[in-house]
């Protein structure tokens, strides 16, 4: 890390109608260095990251490259300046194959009026092997979210930048994944290439980044060396205020039960996966833990019903449940929140309020299936306050809001319905600290008062800091159970990834 | 960046409302505009007589135009709503002439129209073709059946009773029935359209499928009867037609999706699905229907009236466009 400044920034501007997200903005980027930016949900971290991409415009302030000032008027544009952007939503192209995706990017600041395909190809690979086993000729929408987002990750590193922008590129990567990015983001790093790298996980920042700047409110606070700080000081940066106890209390022996709200006895589904069996207990948050892939989504859409065609057996509340679509499994009380926001998770074009009543309109409706508008609006108040979703207004569309309040929207929809059992995939992924910890606390709370939870995650330290229990599925089957004091990382790495047959750990 | 106040009185729950409220008032806008314009162009344009002309000329494609923004909505297009209108007239009135009643000849040939919407929806999300493909062939099919049952030439239903007849030609008091059963299918599915649960599920399914599949919403039936109702709405249109002309015509509405698709979309109906109004589509075709009878006023000759037809579309399509980009 040297200590010229390739990136400035100054007094950066930028408002959407009545919200300023960006209020007088300062920051600078030296060559060679990977500099974090941390701030809550809302802060403006994307929206700067935008306007350095000339996908948005400044309403005032100034841009400066090598110290020259300039004008980016469209990403093509950044491109040319040699600026490239992960964004925080995957965008690709899903019926184009990977190769196909990975080029757009690249055929787009060539010169020549003929493309190399053979040299893009092999390029293209390359780049892909440091990454992942990933076949470049297969269909993006074939690939799970993870593999969607290192493709994303590969196109940005085939064009020849000097700045590269990460926004929350590991909020859809395995532990393992991440670090292989880590590595490479290292390496570019140490070829002189300066990195912007958001995250709301400070262990990552702390292991990775050279330096952190922080934002609140569409503000500039301050700027660290990684090393001269503690985790804490940017969190009281970020919120302006001291949060101590990250996860909740967990469930104390007093609060054990007997009941059982959900038993799942030998399902299974053709492919997906084989012969599940447990139960989950009153007062508990259960979690399940595997590598992507392992099947433990699509064990929980299968429970509901949302995918695949499942035998077995299930009771919610002793009662033994038939269904035959998702929308009995509503009925029932049993809601599955989505891994993937922005395919399934959202309607990004339509209104907060429309959203978070979408699950049952019968609660916001009279008899005859008219819907009583300010009954809805009333419902998105009080469960965007109880999340504390950063909005303009409610009639807004979903679109308008920075991607960890989009996901309190989500699960504002979930809790929408006064769920008795709720599975929650990635439930706080591009959520940050303070919200995190606020989400962790209503699971708690809602487990308390006899809802059922279950948490799906990829971040271990989530799962132990929340979870009673965890069940680890490996290859489409359960591999093992730990609890209490054996709720360690390595345990469930283990249980996720060595061959070893069923193996109980208390 | 506050977290915003309650908003108790402004209606947040309606999708997009107030991207519509603009577009629609910038469609009235234009329409006031044109009259002022074309009442002093020729006076006979401002009197009763002509503005009734063209409420009737709109009023009947006006109901198709509710079935097709409805299934725009949901993700879909019907291209064969021209012919089906035809095939409508074409089955009621050959029915009439072989003895069967009227209003017996009707309800079949609604029924008919519905059946082939149920058969379109079938392949859409059974089969799981798109939308253009299935209705471009039915649009085809459609008009093969009205020119082989009619041997190319209109049926004189010259013996329809007058209490037929009267769905098309009469009036009560001073408003045609026609209109009045236009006002009344606009009015209702408006409504409908914007508060029911049942419609909000269109819009659920349209602006984003499997978010709506999450949701718990059976989308494929949403899909489905969506492209039901667009066809049941043709052959109801049909048959008000026929009643209209006392006669049934297989070339009728030849061009008419065409007509009925751009005022959706002028309406601010998207092509992708999940928006668009019924007032606005109305405002639409009645801004192309008093475009065309202007230019006719004017003596501007029909092929002239293609090219601006055309322009209006692709600009009122590009200034939302833009607008949709200077809003992001
Ligand atoms: N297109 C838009 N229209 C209206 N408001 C917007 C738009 N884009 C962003 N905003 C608002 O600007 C503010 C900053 O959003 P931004 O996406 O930059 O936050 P962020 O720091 O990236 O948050 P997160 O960590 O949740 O991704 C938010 O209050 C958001 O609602
Ligand atoms: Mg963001």
């Amino acid at each position: 890390m040297t200590d010229d400044v390739i990136l400035k920034i100054s007094h950066v501007s930028k408002s959407f109608g009545a919200v300023q997200a960006l209020n007088g903005v300062d920051f600078e980027l030296r060559k060679g260095e990977i500099h974090a930016l941390a701030g809550e949900n809302g802060a403006g971290k994307s929206t700067l990251m935008n306007i350095i991409d000339g996908i948005l415009q400044p309403d005032s302030g100034e841009i400066l490259l090598d110290g020259q000032v300039v004008r980016i008027s469209s990403p093509a544009e950044a491109q040319k300046l040699g600026i490239g952007f992960v964004h925080q939503e995957i965008s690709l192209c899903p019926d184009v194959s990977v190769a196909e995706n990975i080029f757009m990017a690249a055929t787009n600041v060539s010169r020549a009026f003929l493309t190399d395909y053979q040299a893009l190809q092999r390029d293209a690979g390359v780049i892909l092997s440091q990454l992942a086993d990933i076949d470049p000729s297969w269909p993006v929408r074939e690939l799970s979210i993870s593999n969607q987002q290192l493709v994303e990750i590969a196109k940005a590193l085939t064009l020849d930048c000097r700045v590269l922008i990460l926004d929350e590129p590991t909020a859809a990567l395995t532990e393992k994944e991440a670090q292989v990015l880590f590595q490479i983001m290292r390496r570019l790093a140490d070829r002189g290439i300066s990195i912007i790298y958001i995250s709301h996980r400070m262990a990552e920042i702390f292991d990775n980044c050279d330096r952190v700047s922080v934002f609140r409110d569409g503000r500039y606070i301050v700027t660290h060396k990684v090393r001269d700080i503690q985790p804490g000081t940017i969190v009281n940066a970020m919120v302006g205020r001291m949060i101590d106890n990250l996860y909740p209390a967990k469930m104390t022996a007093a609060q054990t039960s007997d009941e059982i709200i959900l038993k799942v006895s030998n399902l299974s589904e053709a492919v997906r996966f084989n012969g599940i069996s447990f139960e989950l207990k009153k007062g508990e948050i259960l979690g399940f833990a595997g590598l992507i892939g392992s099947g433990r989504s699509e064990i929980v859409k299968g429970i509901c019903q949302l995918e695949g065609t499942v035998t077995g057996d299930t009771w919610l509340n002793g009662q033994k449940l038939a269904l035959k679509h998702y929308s009995d499994s509503i009925a029932a009380g049993m809601v599955y929140l989505s891994e993937d926001r922005k395919g399934d998770g959202v309607f990004l074009d339509m209104s907060i309020s429309a959203n978070v009543s979408a699950l049952k309109l019968g609660q916001v409706s009279g008899p005859l299936g008219i819907i009583n508008t300010d009954k809805e609006d009333g419902q998105a108040e009080k469960l965007g306050h109880m999340l504390n979703l950063k909005h303009g207004q409610l009639s807004d569309p979903v679109s308008s809001l920075s991607g960890g309040n989009q996901q309190k929207v989500a699960i504002a929809k979930m809790l929408s319905v006064d769920p008795k059992l709720i599975f929650l995939d990635e439930p706080t992924r591009g959520v940050d600290i303070g919200a995190k910890s606020e989400i962790h606390r209503i699971l708690r709370d809602l487990a308390r008062s006899g809802v059922g939870i279950i948490v799906i995650s990829s971040e271990l330290p989530e799962l132990i800091g929340v979870c009673d229990r965890v069940l680890v599925v490996r290859e489409g089957s359960i591999s093992g159970e730990v609890a209490g004091d054996a709720m360690t990382e390595e345990n469930i790495m283990h249980l996720a990834s060595v061959l070893e047959t069923q193996k109980k750990t208390a | 960046m506050e977290v915003a106040a309650p908003e108790p009185a402004r209606g947040g729950g309606n999708p997009l409302k107030n991207m519509f409220r603009m577009r629609e008032t910038g469609l009235i806008a234009i329409i006031v505009l044109l009259f002022a314009v074309m009442s002093f162009a020729s006076p006979y344009f401002l009197t009763w007589v002509n503005m009734r002309a063209m409420a009737m000329a709109f009023a009947v494609e006006g109901v198709v135009v509710v079935g097709m923004t409805i299934l725009l909505i949901s993700g879909g297009i019907d291209l064969s709503v021209g012919s089906v209108t035809a095939l409508a007239m074409v089955i009621a009135g050959w029915l009439f002439l072989q003895g069967v009643d009227p209003w017996v000849a009707s309800g079949i040939s609604i029924a008919s129209c519905t059946a082939i919407g149920a058969f379109m929806g079938f392949f859409v999300t059974r089969i799981g073709l798109h939308h253009f493909i299935v209705s471009l062939a039915v649009m085809v099919i459609a008009r093969g059946i009205c020119l082989l049952a009619t041997g190319g030439r209109p049926l004189g239903l010259y013996t329809l009773p007058p209490e037929f007849k009267f769905i098309g030609q009469g009036s009560i008091g001073p408003l045609p029935l026609v209109i009045i059963i236009f006002l009344v299918v606009v009015l209702a599915f408006d409504f409908m359209l914007r508060r029911t649960t049942m419609f909000r599920k269109v819009f659920y399914t349209g602006s984003n499928e499997k978010a709506a599949a999450y949701s718990g919403i059976k989308t494929k039936k949403v899909i489905f009867l969506t492209t039901t109702l667009c066809s049941a709405l043709c052959g109801f249109a049909g048959i008000i037609y026929m009643a209209r002309f006392g006669s049934a015509q297989p070339t009728f509405g030849i061009g008419m999706e065409l007509n009925v698709i751009a005022a959706a979309v002028i309406g601010g109906a998207s092509l992708s699905g999940g928006s668009g109004t019924i007032f606005g589509a109305i405002l639409g075709t009645i801004l192309l229907s008093v475009v065309s009878s202007s230019l006719a006023l004017l003596d501007v000759s029909v092929y002239w009236q293609d090219i601006i037809r055309g322009s209006i579309l692709l600009s009122a399509v590009s200034i939302d466009h833009y607008l949709h980009k200077i809003r992001a």
